[in-house]
């Protein structure tokens, strides 16, 4: 038993990154219909600049905020020069589009810190079962999805956000300006996929470190349902649990095949995710 | 030549060529004889001012972090071998190419630097998986396959691989080794294993069952990529295991000692030689030393940390003349990276081929270089002999082991050699030799 | 397969739809019959053939690596445009059925050496299929990103089965073997790898053919039509699911004799070539060739392998830092991905076409 509750509170605070990650996928793909590939290479340039930040001011949270402030500005140019010039082309071409750039972001990253792993801190203490650190991740998440549900909910800003995803043409009409809204959403969305790289880069960092917190989030996002930022934030946790289960009791190989079995299920289920049909009342 | 026959008719010879595939098709797709033996008495890659060699490593990837040293210590080497007028007049062009751990990648890059690059001889291709889908080739080839970057046994078969050539002790080896060690020296304690998915853990697991068998309670594996062992620290803490032995690189080495002081769990923890390089631990642990409490010094989680050595630790320092002789070498000719036990992994394999390369004489070719390499003598700048006779070609042949404590070694258990079945562990002699006693090395 | 070559167009005869091309091509040459897609593409087949033939002997075996290279991945991108470009099924997983493919070839040679070739491939198409089958049926309620993300993880996902089950399939270190090389009766005409070049380019271009023909057929405008509107297609009384199953068990028995090929070619079937990064490059490969035409495919093979070809020979001409040297061939493939979708949305080939008018029909092999 307290086996299970070890495993359970791992995969809680692994899946914290998860969410946060697919938190960021679902808000960019919610403003724009793109599957962001970019995504880790945003999180990775800004975890590799927070660390030179905190290298270079022996602060941990000045570092924090670089990484932030880099994810940002990454998604907001990424928007603007990458994905605007191609919003009339196949559905496919800013998918690749944005792989492409995750290549080029994670080559640059091994040429400028080369693919050595780097010792990566954590925010606060690491120690206990569940450390301050694991519950900082936790809470940093939870946190950001509850400001994200005030801000949609709540606020203009969030009313032209929805709008201009979801009928630019009128949102334009009626004066909101739809590419501004639209690179803010990217830039928020990648604040928070850095959030899920400083979460996810200690203790030790690489380039191809978020490779598979990448594909787990991913299948978190899909899991939770494209449409809805909650389900992106219930999914991360929940395969994060899961996959500590699955090392824990049946092997760590079986990891990424039984997130494949998981998935596979759920979709068979709910084509659109488990909470599709919440996603189109709320948001 | 052989174009002629075909450009006459095109398509009458493609349509003669698909009939041909067809008749091929019904001979076993497994079925192939026994290739022609490859000439030997050429010197492919050899020239009148260089002798070009090759590798393939992985550079970039996921698998490429914790390798990156040994083509660095090894070109350190060359390049003063080079600078310091070359093994018989000639200097060593090193090519280490980039396979990312991908063996369909290996298969591409040796193929090149076979056909196109036409080296002289492989030294150092890195990894299991990956160099055994070319050892075949290189063999075939005629290309001689010198101190594969792995552990795996395969490399010592000279019936079957007779251009190949062992380095590093073999997982089975140094486990036996460890597995002994531990059994004498912790007798009543409860064991568990931590090993990597792979031939590593599974040659290390028949080594280390030899003698503990009854003593281990646990036994997890991590898949290299893994980001995270809390699940099988906790699975070791749970089963009370009292020695943790560590059969990883080592990344996975300081995730497990990481975790371990997570949780507050404190077993002994004994690597094998892959995971052993305390300065690279060192190095990733850093960050976490203030967190830890105490002096703030990543020897919190060092001290006491058991392994297992075949080479000249750098910890030694000037007590040793090869590590003082390397870290010149490496203060001159390498990197920006402080100088690590995987550094010296490199430049010691670099070391070895300049001998076997000196020993083949004025004018090498590539029998010359395999015969100079079955009478090279066993004493190397390793501690523990190192064997590449024509029966025998394993490499380094055991180990030590030793405790750290604050940045200072202390040998535990004292070289032995053994080998990898049922056979006995015995002391290990070794007549080293100096660096000024090797003539490229001597120069300078 | 330099598209300049032709075949004489007048004398073959047409044969029955099935696994036997091979019989299509070498049979050529009795009854004039012009004018079926299959002969026709038949024909462009053998021509091609001649052409890798002329290629291989012409040069020596890292080009003759690198030209099977070009092979398979051109049937593995030809098999995912019937899917993504024709049928508008976006598969992130394709380097998954290459895994069933390489592994299938790998545990014929290795267990049952006397199986022929041709069975391996046989085998191993078939593996493909079924493989898509169970994918097919499973994603066949799934769209756009939905679909995406299923074979995402299947391509992370099904590798691992190697892991598991290591005396089987030989774990992480993979499965090592030599499949037959050139048969003796063409020894000193042509090597082993020449041969094996020419084996890979004769499956690929079988596959070339079916694919071809499918894409033409009554499959095709069916796909194209569900692509273009689904409800509009149900409603014509297109049966919607049989439709896109079909089109993965097709793509996945492509990708499988892909797998087969490199596994043949290479002598190695090891779970970290079908690592996701695979998966990835070949359908960026086929956005970058261009969606709809096997043009699109054949310009995705060559930049699969000769990007990174030049990426390295870049790398190797300038004179860098080690980690920037390291990294280079990377960046480069990521840099070129990202030119051209930029600058031609439509790809090599539909910039191709636009520029030269005179193959502006996509979805067809370029042949009309």
């Amino acid at each position: 038993m307290e086996h299970f509750a070890n495993l359970t509170l791992n995969g809680l605070a692994t899946g914290a990154v998860y969410a946060a990650l697919a938190l960021s996928l679902v808000l960019i793909y919610q403003a724009t219909r793109v599957l962001n590939f970019a995504q880790p290479a945003f999180a990775l340039v800004s975890a590799y600049l927070a660390y030179a930040v905190t290298a270079a001011t022996g602060s941990y949270w000045a570092g924090f905020a670089a990484a932030l402030a880099a994810g940002a500005l990454l998604g907001a140019a990424t928007e603007r020069l990458l994905v605007r010039p191609l919003r009339n082309a196949s559905p496919l071409s800013p998918i690749i589009a944005t792989l492409g750039l995750l290549m080029v972001l994670q080559g640059a990253v091994g040429m400028v810190w080369g693919n050595e792993p780097l010792s990566f801190a954590y925010p606060l203490d690491y120690r206990g079962r569940f450390s301050p650190a694991d519950a900082f991740a936790l809470a940093s998440v939870l946190l950001v999805a509850l400001a994200l549900f005030a801000l949609y909910r709540f606020t203009p800003a969030g009313l032209r956000m929805r709008a201009a995803a979801i009928r630019p043409e009128a949102a334009r009409l009626s004066g909101v300006r739809v590419g501004a809204v639209l690179a803010s959403a990217w830039a928020l969305a990648s604040a928070i996929g850095a959030l899920a790289g400083m979460l996810a880069a200690p203790p030790f960092l690489t380039p191809n470190a978020f490779d598979l917190v990448f594909v787990f989030a991913i299948a978190a996002a899909v899991a939770g349902g494209l449409e809805n930022p909650f389900g992106a934030v219930a999914g991360g946790l929940a395969v994060g649990v899961l996959l500590s289960y699955v090392t824990g009791y049946a092997g760590p190989e079986l990891t990424a095949l039984a997130a494949l079995v998981v998935l596979l299920t759920v979709l068979a289920l709910k084509p659109d995710g488990l909470f599709s049909r919440a996603a189109a009342r709320k948001v | 030549m052989r174009t002629d026959p075909i450009r006459a008719a095109r398509p009458l010879a493609a349509a003669s060529l698909a009939l041909a595939l067809l008749a091929a098709g019904c001979t076993g797709a497994g079925q192939t004889g026994e290739g022609a033996e490859a000439d030997l008495d050429v010197s492919t890659g050899v020239t009148d001012d260089t002798v070009t060699i090759g590798a393939h490593m992985p550079l970039t990837g996921p698998a490429a972090p914790g390798y990156s040293q040994i083509s660095v210590g090894a070109q350190a080497v060359y390049d003063f071998v080079n600078a310091n007028g070359g093994v018989h007049g000639r200097t060593i062009e090193y090519l280490a190419e980039d396979d990312a751990y991908d063996p369909t990648r290996t298969v591409e890059v040796t193929r090149e630097l076979v056909h196109q690059d036409e080296i002289f001889a492989m030294v150092g291709g890195l990894g299991t998986p990956t160099h055994s889908k070319v050892v075949d080739f290189l063999n075939t080839e005629g290309v001689p396959d010198l101190f594969p970057s792995s552990g795996a046994l395969m490399w010592n078969d000279p019936e079957k691989y007779p251009l190949t050539y062992g380095y590093q002790v073999d997982y089975t080896k140094e486990s036996k080794i460890l597995g002994e060690y531990i059994s004498e020296e912790f007798e009543d304690a409860k064991v568990g294993y931590l090993l990597q998915n792979d031939d590593v853990g599974v040659d290390s697991q028949r080594g280390l069952d030899m003698y503990l068998q009854d003593q281990a309670v646990s036994v997890e594996h991590y898949e290299s990529g893994a980001e995270d062992l809390s699940a099988q620290i906790a699975g070791l803490e749970r089963e009370g295991a009292e020695v943790v032995v560590c059969a990883c690189i080592p990344n996975y080495v300081a995730l497990g000692l990481l975790e371990s002081a997570r949780i507050g769990y404190e077993p002994q923890f004994i690597t094998s030689s892959i995971g052993g390089d305390t300065v690279t631990l060192r190095g990733l642990l850093s960050s976490f030393a203030e967190q830890a409490g105490s002096g703030g010094d990543p020897d919190d989680f060092l001290n006491g940390l058991m392994t297992l050595g075949y080479l000249p630790p750098v910890e030694l320092g000037g007590d040793d003349p090869w590590v003082a002789f390397l870290r010149g070498v490496y203060d001159e000719y390498g990197g920006d990276a402080p100088l690590s036990n995987t550094t010296v992994y490199g430049m010691v394999q670099a070391v070895q081929f300049v001998r076997a390369l000196e020993a083949a004489g004025e004018d090498p070719t590539r029998a010359s270089l395999i015969e100079a390499l079955e009478s090279l003598e066993p004493g190397g700048p390793g501690l523990v002999p190192f064997s590449s006779t024509g029966e025998d070609r394993g490499g380094y042949a055991g180990g030590f082991i030793t405790r750290y404590e604050d940045g200072e070694l202390e040998m535990v258990r004292d070289p032995a050699v053994t080998d990898n079945a049922e056979g006995d562990i015995e002391p290990a002699e070794v007549d080293r030799p100096l660096p000024e006693d090797i003539g490229p090395l001597a120069q300078g | 397969m330099a598209p300049t070559h032709r075949a004489p167009a007048s004398d073959a005869r047409p044969d029955t739809a099935g696994p036997a091309k091979a019989a299509t091509a070498t049979r050529a040459g009795r009854r004039p019959a012009l004018g079926h897609p299959l002969l026709r593409h038949g024909l462009w087949a053998l021509a091609a053939l001649a052409a890798v033939a002329l290629l291989t002997a012409a040069t020596g075996p890292v080009t003759d690596l690198r030209v099977a290279d070009v092979g398979l991945h051109l049937l593995a991108v030809a098999g995912l445009q019937l899917l993504v470009g024709t049928s508008g099924q976006v598969s992130l997983g394709h380097g998954a059925f290459m895994f069933v493919g390489a592994y299938t070839m790998a545990l014929l040679v290795v267990n049952l050496p006397a199986v022929p070739l041709a069975a391996g491939m046989a085998a191993a198409c078939a593996a493909g299929c079924l493989a898509g089958l169970a994918v097919g049926a499973a994603t066949a309620r799934l769209h756009g990103p939905y679909l995406a993300g299923a074979t995402l993880m299947l391509a992370v996902g099904l590798p691992a089965v190697a892991l598991r089950f290591p005396d089987l399939l030989g774990g992480a270190n993979g499965l090592a073997f030599t499949a037959i090389g050139a048969p003796p009766a063409l020894s000193g005409l042509v090597d082993d790898t020449q041969w094996r070049a020419l084996v890979v380019w004769t499956v690929a271009l079988i596959g070339l053919v079916v694919l071809a023909t499918a894409t033409r057929g009554r499959l095709g405008r069916h796909l194209r039509a569900l692509r273009d509107d689904p409800t509009a297609a149900a409603l014509s009384g297109i049966p919607v699911g049989r439709a896109r199953v079909t089109a993965f068990v097709i793509s996945a028995g492509a990708g499988s004799l892909a797998g087969a090929c490199q596994a043949y070619v290479l002598g190695t079937a090891t779970p970290s070539t079908y690592a996701l990064t695979l998966s990835l490059v070949l359908l960026a490969a086929l956005v970058l060739g261009g969606l709809g035409s096997l043009w699109g495919a054949f310009w995705a093979a060559l930049a699969i392998v000769y990007v990174e070809v030049a990426g390295t020979e870049l790398a190797h001409a300038l004179e860098l830092d080690t980690d920037v040297r390291n990294n280079l061939p990377v960046v480069f493939f990521g840099a070129v991905l990202i030119i051209i979708v930029l600058a031609w949305p439509r790809g090599v080939h539909g910039a191709l076409s636009a520029l030269g008018r005179h193959r502006s029909t996509p979805s067809q092999t370029g042949d009309s």
